[in-house]
């Protein structure tokens, strides 16, 4: 079993001219639920979520002992990720039916990222 | 009755173990589910081999031996190292119902392991950048040296490695499964496999002398694929596109000048090729489910049947690029049928037809080449020069190059 990160990502500045109707994101989000509802049917989901835009990031690092800020993401780009899916997939063809169940609910491409390791480093080292 | 062989004959060796390799690493790959161990064990083998076999004869299976000695390495070794122990733990697990593997070695001559089908759908997943799916197909299947693929793409050693190991570390890291893709995904992740044989042996007709092993890697790896996939008609299809425009090799150059279709001697065409090409092309009309290669492998069909260049069945040629265009509606179909409409309609509706295409295919210098040929037929002989100057000038190979510079040479004092 591994384990993927199934990202998707908008340009700076959107939402996409014009926006869908009413009608269309009550479609949308039926089609979501029912495409969650079988991820874990199928021991699938891990986790998920739709971030909030660069805008909203904030960057620390500590600088002698003390703790700095900056105001935007980490990598200034015209993209940035708006949402994601942490998935189990038996290999990469699985993660790939998923990713693509999920582009079409969407509309938008999603890249599937491989893990290299997962849940606490603690339990990484173990065993 | 193992076949003694001369002390220094290192070539033979080397020969009979590249035969063998792709299926080697390919049962490896399955027992140990990782390709650099299935690698490395398969390299120490073969170190075994040239040893070995040298004293006391190639035996009678190299396979199954190659297999057999590779195996065993790899466990020895796996066994010394930690990460090797965690790793022998698992496979220990998975194949603890059969300990001694079901590699189908010892099985001479039977029907071809689905261990190298696998291996293929792996090495040509549509996740791996084609480069990638070409280098690995040749590497882990083809058993060619990094250095031999690196000659076939003009690029340098160091730049081949580089692409091998990226892409043996994304198959590992991503998880891509060695498998057979299930019935209904097929169709879909069969087509970058065929794609990646043709274009190796494209790559192998580039420079027919230098690269003759790409083109002779390119049929040996679709007659596998057709032997293990039989109901696939696209496949047969690649097959026989492939022998039959190996059947035209023998003519196509002389004096390092490329000889066209139209000049070739056909006594020196490659019958037995022909006969192979045809019977594969005609198994495809039956079946009649026709794709892209079989519609090009038909149209090779006809133009091997023709005894001369007058005789050939142009008519048909064009009816079959227009099915061939249907279903793949690309430029460079369009300017073959402006080619093939040249010798059914004459230079005027061929000229006007390429002409059609020149703003696509402005840098192929095919296109130039027909429409000098197609200028120089109307005595447009100006105009024909300045088409020939520009295939000259756009050409990838020396001996088109060298035909187009004779071709200027010959036109040289005409006048229109």
């Amino acid at each position: 079993m591994s384990q993927y990160l199934l990202s998707t990502f908008a340009a700076d500045g959107e939402p996409p001219s014009p926006p869908p109707s009413q009608e269309t994101m009550q479609a949308m989000m039926e089609r979501i639920v029912a495409l969650e509802a079988d991820m874990d049917a199928a021991g699938t989901f891990v986790f998920g979520g739709h971030l909030h835009g660069p805008d909203a990031a904030t960057v620390v690092r500590m600088r002698n002992a003390e703790l700095v800020m900056t105001d935007g993401p980490f990598v200034e780009s015209k993209e940035h990720i708006s949402g994601f899916y942490i998935i189990n997939a038996d290999d990469l063809d699985a993660a790939l039916d998923w990713a693509g169940r999920v582009s079409d609910c969407i509309g938008r491409p999603i890249e599937v990222q491989p893990f290299a390791a997962t849940g606490r480093v603690a339990d990484q080292f173990s065993g | 009755m193992s076949t003694h062989i001369a002390d220094g004959d290192a070539g033979e060796v080397e020969r009979v173990f590249r035969e063998a390799y792709g299926h080697a690493v390919a049962t490896l790959v399955r027992v140990f589910g990782d390709i650099t161990v299935a690698e490395d064990a398969v390299q120490d083998a073969f170190v075994v081999a040239v040893q070995r076999w040298s004293e006391s004869g190639i035996p009678p299976n190299p396979a199954g031996w190659i297999v057999t000695t590779a195996r065993r390495r790899a466990i020895d070794s796996l066994r010394r190292s930690a990460r090797g122990r965690e790793l022998w733990r698992t496979v220990g697990e998975l194949n603890g119902a059969k300990p001694t593997g079901a590699g189908g070695e010892g099985v001479e001559g039977g029907p071809v392991s689905d261990d190298r089908l696998q291996l293929i759908f792996t090495c040509c997943h549509p996740a791996l950048r084609t480069e990638h799916q070409v280098a690995l197909t040749l590497r882990l299947l083809g058993g060619l040296r990094v250095d031999e693929i690196a000659r076939g793409f003009l690029v340098t050693e160091p730049t081949m490695a580089k692409r091998l190991v990226r892409a043996k570390y994304k198959i590992k890291a991503a998880n891509i499964p060695y498998r057979v893709p299930a019935a209904s995904d097929l169709p879909a992740r069969l087509r970058p496999v065929l794609s990646v044989l043709y274009l190796i042996y494209t790559a192998g007709a580039d420079d027919l002398v230098e690269r003759e092993h790409l083109r002779d890697e390119a049929i040996r790896l679709a007659r596998a694929v057709v032997a293990l996939l039989p109901d696939e008609p696209d496949a047969a299809g690649l097959l026989a596109l492939m022998l039959l425009n190996e059947s035209r090799i023998p003519a196509r150059s002389r004096d390092g000048a490329v000889v066209l279709l139209c000049d070739q001697d056909r006594t020196l065409w490659d019958r037995s090729l022909i006969r192979e090409g045809q019977s594969i092309v005609r198994d495809c009309i039956r079946r009649s489910c026709p794709g892209p290669y079989q519609l090009q492998a038909a149209i090779q069909a006809v133009h091997c049947h023709a005894d001369t260049f007058a005789a050939t069945d142009w008519a048909q040629i064009v009816t079959l690029y227009d099915h061939l265009y249907a279903l793949v509606p690309t430029p460079i179909v369009a300017l073959n049928r402006a080619i093939a409409l040249t010798e059914t309609q004459g230079p005027n509706v061929g000229l006007a037809a390429l002409d059609g295409v020149a703003g696509d295919l402005d840098n192929y210098y095919p296109l130039h080449a027909a429409r000098g040929e197609a200028l120089y037929r109307l005595r447009r002989f100006d105009d024909a020069r300045h088409a020939y100057r520009r295939a000259a000038e756009l050409a990838t190979s020396n001996a088109d190059r060298n035909y187009f510079t004779l071709r200027l040479h010959e036109l040289a004092g005409a006048s229109d």
